[in-house]
């Protein structure tokens, strides 16, 4: 198979090579470079500056609340989605009617619930954040008018204008929109765990959350762990940004009071509001170090044997 | 990150429809005591399971509604049913505010970036899977190193290059963007797959006297496709439901994509007080992609959680 081979090699990755180098790599090494430059983005010329940028991160008041924000994001998102997700499929998995002989049996209709929670999934993170930012609405918003209707007229939130519920508000979207996800992944690595497994709990005479806890979670780790951060990366990234940017008030979103700004955001305005470039990217290299940092994390404290079935 | 259970072949999956009902074991063990956990336990998750399917179904069709209604009605009473079914908020969405040409410009930047990112990914994914030369190892390590860095840190030189090359506010440029930072994981997804065929009927084909080329097109390719599918499925809906990107590199109104046009017409239809016509806009680009959900769905499924097990 040597023949012409090499010019095969070459002729099949050089476009797709050219395309990523070009849009992807050359940006990524750009980006670190600027951050050292005091560029503004909108004149070419710009001065080496060495890491002035970065001293001004620390003291950079709404850089510290949009670090204090995500990092927030990282830790409380995948802890609330994964848990709620494992609570869900354990209930799909083992919560049915006790069938005849059977250990462990799943609920009737699950494969129902599973179509019915994936549904978020599928739909844009645009369409979700403009029901959810409609939905809050203080004055005519499906969720105060819901607690008038149910007699709480009291209690009716500013929700997205109060700075103390802001951020809770959005990290309720994301959790929302994600969970269905993590429920089906989860469904489908428990019924992939051996029935036989079950069985022999079964005669040494362990009940069902015996059997969640000691056989369903450990043979669940690695999905649990990537899940978990698959989350994190997506709570520091692409998915908070849409949400933040399209819900909350003030121009480009992270209102009020920049209580809910978080770093992508942050990065977003520094660069494209406020002509800012140099800056913007140094903030981008933060998000990088937290991104690593926090996959790194999960990975360390999530280490143990690797359990093979 | 997985080794034994998930083959790349998205179908593995799903649950098998048997699996689903949970595990039945076998008439071997019998077990009589603690019947009535079982009962409590029963009420218990369908109250729960039913709770969240509920919560996750009614903003959806609390929006459908809403879409119907006439902005007195949606302020009024936003959780009564509507008085007529007012379609004209439907055809106000459609023409006066741009949801037709939104669309159309999506179906265009989609198409063309998912036809190249499966065309050039299988390309690259192929050569890795299949062929040892120097730096292999190093260019498939560059591919998917991209999955892991935040999109947002390249997007602000990125703006600079792509407006250098005249590409910002066009659709190509767009569909070229896409497609690269689709490659990372469609290069990751269809490499592991490449290595699951068989070589020996490449190399039967290679044997015949068809070129590396040929083999690729006419005989790899073929047998690639449920990986294919798949990795398309994911791409197509990250790419449909992509905002970041447009939002940075696109911002020509005439350029619009869908996810950008809907944040456009909340803060239009917001000034206008249009609030029904927003709302339909928003059901507008929230049906096909459900329709399309529940008939596909498990292709579907494995297609998106393929991408958890990166």
């Amino acid at each position: 198979m040597q023949h012409g081979k090499y010019r095969f090699i070459v002729g099949f990755l050089v476009v797709p090579l050219a395309l990523y180098t070009l849009f992807v790599i050359w940006p990524f090494v750009q980006s670190i470079y600027y951050s050292l430059t005091d560029w503004s983005g909108l004149s070419p010329e710009f001065g080496f500056i060495g890491f002035d940028n970065y001293t001004r991160l620390f003291e950079d008041e709404i850089f510290w609340k949009s670090l204090q924000h995500s990092l927030t994001f990282a830790v409380v998102l995948p802890l609330v989605t994964v848990g709620f997700a494992l609570f869900l499929a354990f209930m799909l998995n083992v919560g049915g009617r006790r069938r005849k002989g059977a250990a462990v049996t799943g609920v009737r209709g699950s494969s129902f619930y599973k179509i019915v929670y994936f549904f978020p999934q599928v739909l844009s993170i645009v369409i979700v954040a403009l029901l959810f930012q409609f939905a809050y609405n203080p004055n005519s918003g499906a969720i105060n008018s819901f607690l008038k209707a149910v007699g709480l007229g009291s209690i009716q939130p500013d929700w997205l204008g109060d700075p103390n519920l802001a951020l809770i508000c959005v990290m309720v979207v994301l959790v929302w929109s994600t969970v269905g996800f993590f429920v089906v992944l989860f469904s489908a690595g428990m019924a992939s765990i051996p029935r036989d497994f079950y069985e022999a709990a079964l005669l040494d005479g362990a009940n069902r959350f015996t059997t969640f806890f000691r056989i369903t979670l450990p043979l669940l780790w690695d999905t649990v762990q990537s899940g978990w951060i698959y989350m994190g990366i997506l709570a520091l990234g692409a998915e908070s940004f849409a949400v933040v940017q399209i819900m909350t008030v003030g121009p480009n979103g992270g209102g009020p009071d920049y209580s809910t700004i978080v770093m992508p955001l942050y990065v977003y305005q520094k660069a494209f509001r406020d002509g800012q470039a140099a800056y913007a990217t140094t903030i981008g290299v933060a998000l990088l170090l937290v991104t690593l940092a926090f996959a790194a994390v999960v990975m360390k404290l999530g280490r143990r044997e690797r359990l093979e079935f | 990150m997985k080794t034994t259970d998930t083959p790349p072949t998205g179908d593995a999956q799903i649950p098998a429809p048997r699996a689903a009902e949970g595990p039945a074991v076998t008439k071997v063990a019998a077990p009589v005591k603690e019947k009535r956990e079982g009962g409590v336990l029963n009420v218990f998750s369908h109250g729960v399971l039913i709770i969240w399917a509920i919560m996750v179904v009614m903003p959806l069709l609390w929006a459908v509604m809403t879409s119907f209604k006439t902005d007195r009605a949606i302020f009024t009473s936003p959780w009564s049913l509507p008085d007529a079914l007012h379609f004209d908020n439907w055809s106000r969405a459609w023409t006066q505010a741009h949801m037709s040409e939104y669309f159309l410009n999506t179906i265009v930047v989609v198409g063309g970036s998912l036809v190249g990112t499966l065309l050039l990914g299988s390309m690259a994914a192929y050569v890795l899977a299949r062929f040892e030369f120097p730096g292999n190892r190093f260019l498939y390590f560059l591919f998917i190193g991209g999955m892991s860095f935040p999109i947002i840190l390249a997007l602000v030189p990125l703006f600079y290059v792509m407006q250098n090359m005249a590409l910002v506010n066009t659709l190509h440029g767009l569909i070229l963007v896409y497609i690269a930072y689709s490659l990372p994981f469609t290069v990751f997804f269809l490499t592991a797959f490449f290595r699951t065929l068989p070589t020996s009927v490449a190399e039967a084909a290679f044997i015949d006297g068809a070129s590396h080329t040929r083999t690729f097109f006419q005989v790899m390719l073929p047998m690639a496709r449920p990986g294919l599918i798949s990795v398309g499925i994911f791409n197509f809906l990250g790419q449909w439901n992509q905002y970041l990107l447009p939002t940075v590199l696109n911002t020509d109104p005439d350029n619009k994509v869908l996810s950008q046009g809907l944040v456009q017409l909340a803060v239009s239809q917001g000034y206008k007080g249009d609030w029904s016509g927003l709302f339909a806009g928003l059901v507008m680009a929230m049906l096909p992609v459900l329709a399309a959900y529940i008939v596909f769905q498990r292709q579907v499924v494995a297609g998106l959680t393929a991408g958890a097990v990166k």
